[in-house]
């Protein structure tokens, strides 16, 4: 499975997002959609799975399902948890297995891995955001989809949640899965490529808010991409942070 | 479960636990109706003539109650999104919560309808009447309110304007059900005629709601 991009450009509210970002994503395979806030990482993640229109470019799928589009082969972990507040921790999952699952599928043991079990009849409203984020991470192991797209999947999470979602990806991308993520920290993990929206900020001068080279040029161009998608040489095994 | 059958049941569950717009319904139309015989006070012939229409108007305000979250709360805890990403046909995932929207809040209204149809001094088939009448209009009402509940999605406080949208569309609808209700007590108009031209709107609405409001939903998403 191949997830192909070539030359996107989003246009929201009149305005360029960002403009010719393209990258390619295999199985096995991360890719790591990094930028500034408001430098589109949402927008191309909404984008590949079909809630942003393609203003123009493409997006392909090679060795996917042709009767589905992407994103019906893909998990969405967005900014939002889409869980009920008045639903248990169970029926939440629940739901989200039945409609977006084809059968029964079993919800213990996913709960059971974010580490929610003790919790499952308690309405989702009781729920901290850590919790409430490892419930919609739980919904990605109930439902098999090789695509898996991440928003800031870290944010709310404490180190455990962390690492066990940091778990999770690596046997997803183990199983010939593909994960698209948009984040500012590191995820730990090898198989990293990484796509750069707007300027890629010089590691010398990266800090700062004021932007690297142009100042606050950044919010005002349209975003250009600037790195080409670069794998990055993967030690063997693990060695990352942990 | 299948898709849809999980949307039923958890629309249904979300309606009438704690914050569902269930019971909500049901309970301003009692209220709404209740009030009417102190406003015209105690003219009995009166109530019966009009008794119908205050009725009808009582269950078409009651059904706009709680649709203008039938599909911003799911747009704003970002359900929506995977509902729209999903394998299920987005139109008929409408038509189910159209469906879970109408058992929780029009059929309700159905069942209580009778009740207050006593204060208004309806006798026997006149309260036959009407059950029947709203039982065929009511869902008429919910999938007409689709369409506004899908246009307004994005907009933080859309009731009033699900409302104004709604409100001239389900115009034919009220004027046969009431024409329909009326029948018994007014001996020249027939039941049967608007009574049929009622269920074939409700038909239509059925037919056109869906694909209207997952038209809608799909566009306010881009």
């Amino acid at each position: 499975m191949r997830l192909t991009a070539s030359n996107l450009t989003c246009r929201r509210g009149g305005r360029e997002v960002f403009a010719g970002v393209s990258f390619s994503v295999a199985s096995g395979e991360l890719l790591a959609i990094r930028g500034r806030n408001g430098a589109g990482k949402s927008s191309l993640l909404r984008m590949v799975v079909g809630l942003v229109r393609v203003a123009d470019g493409q997006l392909a799928l090679e060795a996917g399902d042709p009767e589905l589009t992407i994103g019906e082969q893909a998990h969405y972990l967005g900014h939002q948890d889409a869980l009920k507040p008045s639903l248990s921790v169970r029926e939440n999952l629940q739901f989200w297995a039945d409609f977006l699952g084809t059968g029964a599928a079993a919800i213990g043991e996913p709960l059971a891995r974010v580490g929610l079990e003790t919790l499952a009849d308690l309405p989702a409203a009781y729920l901290s955001a850590g919790q409430r984020r490892r419930l919609s991470i739980a919904r990605l192991l109930v439902v098999t989809r090789p695509i898996w797209l991440l928003d800031e999947p870290l944010s709310a999470l404490d180190a455990v949640a962390q690492q066990s979602l940091t778990e999770f990806m690596r046997a997803h991308l183990a199983g010939g899965g593909v994960i698209l993520a948009a984040t500012h920290g590191a995820l730990g993990l090898s198989a990293v490529r990484e796509v750069w929206l707007g300027e890629a900020p010089s590691p010398l001068v990266g800090e700062g808010w004021g932007g690297g080279s142009g100042g606050g040029a950044t919010t005002s161009t349209p975003a250009r991409r600037v790195a080409n998608p670069t794998p990055t040489p993967s030690p063997s095994g693990k060695g990352e942070e942990t | 479960m299948t898709a849809l059958a999980a949307m039923l049941v958890r629309d249904m569950r979300i309606a009438v636990r704690v914050g569902g717009g269930a019971l909500m319904g049901v309970l301003f139309f009692l209220v709404v109706a209740a009030m009417v015989p102190f406003a015209l006070g105690p003219d009995l012939a009166l109530l019966k003539r009009i008794g119908p229409a205050i009725l009808w108007l009582a269950a078409l305000l009651a059904s706009l109650l709680a649709l203008d979250r039938l599909f911003a709360a799911d747009h704003e805890d970002g359900s929506l999104d995977l509902i729209l990403m999903g394998r299920a046909p987005l139109e008929l995932v409408v038509a189910i919560k159209g469906v879970a929207h109408w058992l929780t809040t029009g059929l309700p209204l159905v069942v209580a309808a009778p009740i207050i149809g006593l204060f208004l001094n309806l006798d026997g088939p006149a309260e036959v009447t009407l059950v029947l009448t709203l039982l065929a209009g009511t869902p008429a009402l919910t999938f007409i309110g689709l369409i506004g509940a899908a246009i307004a999605v994005t907009l933080r406080r859309g009731g009033l304007l699900v409302a104004v949208l709604v409100l001239p569309l389900t115009v034919p609808v009220l004027i046969f059900g009431v024409a329909a209700a009326n029948a018994v007590s007014s001996r020249p108009v027939p039941f049967g005629t608007p009574f049929t031209i009622l269920c074939a709107l409700t038909l239509a609405s059925l037919v056109v709601g869906p694909f209207a409001a997952a038209a809608a939903l799909r566009q306010e998403m881009e």
